[in-house]
């Protein structure tokens, strides 16, 4: 090869190393972002079973049930609808009814959200961003809430 | 005294302003009395802005409530190193700590800077103080933490709970000696640019600065990494959270600038790109600023959300990576390229370490900036999380660790694959071994598992086997390699030594991520749980007061083979009365390099109490490695030719005869 042919092979290889990478980007960005929804959202979504979502909103007053082992149930709730979901694990210390929070997981058949986080803020202060927005959006939010 | 550190801090944005114009000038018409103006304005500068941040400190140590900021993030009943560590636990006193640092840094130029061109000081000492004004001015403007309280209130909202940790207190102050140490490798680039020339002497007074933001900011990584770890109660090393990436991504940048200097530096190659990456490294250092301190996330670093804020960091962040990019697009075809070399050599191993890593700096900030630009434009609301980063990220640094232990062997100009392969027959082969101990002797390890172990021990073994091809083991006696072994450079052991380290976290990450277990159960007193081979006994709850808080802890007794306590780990849940906030203080136990790791969930109406309980094999070595490299980046520093101050006693730069003559 001569020298110019030489520089030129680098300079492909580099490039075609960068388009994988790219491609590569874009489709992790198309597989592997997860969609953000609240209750009201999901009758006009299409969420298949099995498809990782995030569920945001309030946890619904008097649903939390503490089954066997760490098994937890509570219904989550935009103040319109409301999405039974159970989660495994040790739920985060701000915890508790009408707090906003955001579970990450999949419908199952049955149509219950099987958790596999859930999320609420470090401090008593804040709302997940997300979940303010969506209720703003609803037109239930109270502003008091937010100091 | 508050008002004191009022008045310092309008003065130091006074000063800084003279230090942006009056050297810039100077450099400018050629007069060295004005270029002289900077380096004592640039130290006293930095004197006001520490005056300025002892007064805020004393604010917070005793408790003086009629300052704002005070009253919302400190409270007398706080211990007195949280009191004084809350300085920084805020929005507003944690940009002091910013401008600080960007101060020093700017004085450290100053006082060791005396033998630089008098026109390149000059320039350098402008830029930093552009940057101290923009800052400054920001800090007046938008989060001025002296505002007082009239009538001053009778007792402070205290910390946020969760902050009220000695980790916490070290993380800000060694990631904004990273972040903002970079701000001189920024100075640098873009006075060469104003200059319109580059050498590598240049590179030879950059190097050094980036070592020492580099290794700041990888002990600020790994304290935030640990902070998160013990503190959070999930048991994870990392989140790939936004705010984690926004102190990931200059670091992934600043490795790959300070493989570039070295380039620049030995061979005077690589000088535009070299340049160009200082500029982005700091650029992405501003970029992380404002993420986190805009309030544009949602994390536990966001304190408040002011828009004003997000829109005049916004401005400062526009202006200057803006501002610095337009200049290298007009000035960078004014200097001069590098010579060229073959790609197979020690220069072609470094540049394919800055494509790998400038790419894998792409992917984390295409993943960190999409979800909000998405929400910009189109409303939609995605999080892009771990998922995302092992398909994009992985891939990316997996065949770049795989070469990294070639770079060393190969010469410079042009070298030789299979000699250095040759050289690393036996790292090779122990990695093999590695590989397949791992896949047959250790129950349910996956074939990625044996790889990634293999992995860490081929980067182990390269980085050895680069120390005893250098001491000339097996082709000389005993003795001359031991004596070859003590006389190399102390670069050659930085190298060494930070390749070294970064096995070890590689080992630790593959160990903890594919060796580990968890359990989480509903456990009773006297109850006992078994796992990987650790067996704990629970003794019960039990309540306790602390200064500012009350809690109830746990207590579990780790039970040996012979049926006796060998040791206690405890976990507590934490309630903190003034911010009507509950926390988790998990229990951590470690045995050899690996750490048994508990957290209480829910007590149940019986007793009873959820446990969740890890096994985090290796563990210790995720932030043992990342000590190690910043013992090799010491260790470089410390070579004779780096040594900070003295930069060059050899022979004199090149760049330094044109000054000496300048008008």
């Amino acid at each position: 090869m001569t020298r110019k042919q030489k520089r030129l092979s680098v300079i492909v290889a580099g490039l075609a190393f960068l388009a994988a990478a790219t491609g590569l980007t874009f489709y992790a960005l198309g597989q592997k972002a997860s969609y953000f929804y609240m209750p009201g959202d999901l009758a006009t979504a299409t969420v298949q079973p099995g498809q990782r979502i995030r569920l945001g909103g309030l946890v619904e007053k008097g649903t939390i049930v503490r089954g066997q082992g760490a098994t937890v149930a509570f219904s989550v709730t935009d103040k319109q609808k409301s999405v039974k979901v159970t989660y495994t694990g040790i739920l985060p210390d701000l915890f508790r009814e009408e707090q906003g929070v955001i579970t990450e997981g999949s419908f199952g058949a049955d149509g219950i959200f099987v958790a596999d986080s859930v999320l609420a803020k470090h401090d008593e202060r804040y709302m997940p961003k997300e979940v303010a927005d969506g209720l703003k959006a609803k037109g239930v939010w109270q502003e008091s809430k937010s100091q | 005294m508050v008002e004191t550190g009022h008045f310092a801090l309008v003065l130091a944005f006074a000063l800084s302003l003279v230090q942006m114009l009056v050297p810039l000038y100077g450099a400018r018409v050629g007069n060295l009395k004005m270029m002289a103006v900077g380096g004592p304005v640039a130290v006293t500068g930095f004197a006001l802005t520490a005056l300025s941040f002892a007064a805020l400190a004393s604010a917070y140590a005793g408790s003086d409530f009629s300052v704002a900021s005070v009253w919302e993030n400190s409270h007398s009943l706080q211990p007195l190193i949280y009191r004084i560590t809350g300085t920084w636990g805020n929005h507003e006193g944690s940009m002091l700590l910013w401008v600080l640092i960007l101060t020093f840094f700017g004085a450290l130029v100053a006082v060791f800077g005396s033998n630089l061109p008098a026109t390149l000081r000059a320039n350098v000492l402008a830029v930093q103080g552009t940057i101290g004004a923009a800052f400054f001015l920001f800090i007046l403007a938008t989060s001025n933490p002296f505002i007082r309280l009239n009538p001053a209130p009778i007792e402070g909202r205290d910390l946020n709970p969760i902050l009220q940790d000695l980790g916490l207190a070290i993380h800000p102050p060694l990631l904004y000696l990273g972040y903002v140490g970079f701000s001189i490798c920024f100075s640098f680039s873009v006075a060469a640019l104003i200059e319109g020339r580059i050498d590598a002497s240049w590179a030879r007074w950059v190097r050094p600065w980036t070592l020492v933001a580099w290794m700041f900011l990888t002990g600020g990584i790994a304290m935030g990494s640990y902070w998160a770890y013990y503190e959070l109660g999930w048991g994870g090393f990392w989140f790939w959270d936004p705010v984690e990436n926004a102190s990931f991504m200059p670091w992934l940048a600043g490795t790959a600038l300070l493989h570039s200097a070295i380039v620049m530096e030995k061979r005077s190659a690589l000088k535009i790109w070299t340049l160009l990456l200082a500029i982005l490294t700091f650029s992405l250092s501003l970029l992380g600023t404002f993420l986190v301190r805009s309030g544009v996330l949602t994390s536990v670093h966001a304190f408040a959300t002011d828009p004003a804020r997000g829109v005049f960091i916004l401005c400062i962040l526009t202006l200057f990576i803006g501002g610095s990019l337009a200049l290298f697009a007009l000035r960078a075809s004014r200097l001069t390229a590098g010579g060229l070399f073959h790609p197979i050599s020690r220069e072609g191993a470094l540049v394919l370490n800055n494509l790998f890593l400038t790419t894998a700096t792409a992917t984390v900030l295409v993943g960190t900036l999409y979800p909000l630009a998405l929400e910009a434009v189109t409303g939609g609301k995605i999080s892009v999380g771990a998922p995302f980063f092992d398909l994009t990220f992985g891939p990316l640094m997996l065949p770049l660790l795989a070469i990294v232990p070639f770079g060393p062997l190969l010469a410079w100009k042009r070298g030789d694959v299979l000699a250095a392969a040759q050289r690393l027959m036996a790292a090779f082969a122990a990695a093999l071994v590695a590989v397949l101990v791992t896949a047959l002797f250790i129950d349910g390890a996956s074939v990625f598992a044996a790889l990634g172990v293999g992995l860490a021990v081929w980067l182990l073994c390269g980085a050895l086997t680069d120390l005893a091809v250098k001491s000339g083991l097996g082709n000389v006696a005993p003795a001359v390699v031991l004596s070859r072994f003590t006389g190399l450079p102390r670069s050659v052991f930085g190298t060494a030594l930070a390749h070294l380290g970064l096995g070890l976290t590689l080992l630790g990450i593959v160990g903890t991520v594919s060796f580990g277990t968890e359990k989480i159960l509903t456990m009773h007193a006297g109850e006992t749980v078994e796992l990987s081979g650790n067996t704990l006994r629970f003794e019960g709850l039990y309540p306790a007061q602390g200064p500012n808080y009350s809690e109830d802890r746990g207590r579990f007794l780790v039970i040996g083979t012979d049926g006796n306590a060998k040791g206690e780990i405890s976990s507590a849940k934490r309630f903190y009365p003034v911010r009507q906030t509950t926390t988790t203080e998990s229990g951590i136990r470690t045995i050899g390099f690996s750490q048994l790791y508990l957290s209480l969930g829910d007590e149940g109406n019986d007793g009873s109490v959820v446990v969740r309980l890890w096994w985090k094999p290796l563990v210790t070595l995720i932030w043992g490695g990342a000590l190690v490299m910043m013992a090799g980046a010491l260790m470089s520093l410390m070579d004779r030719r780096l040594r900070v101050g003295a930069p060059s006693r050899r022979r004199k730069p090149a760049g330094a005869a044109p000054a000496a003559s300048a008008p």
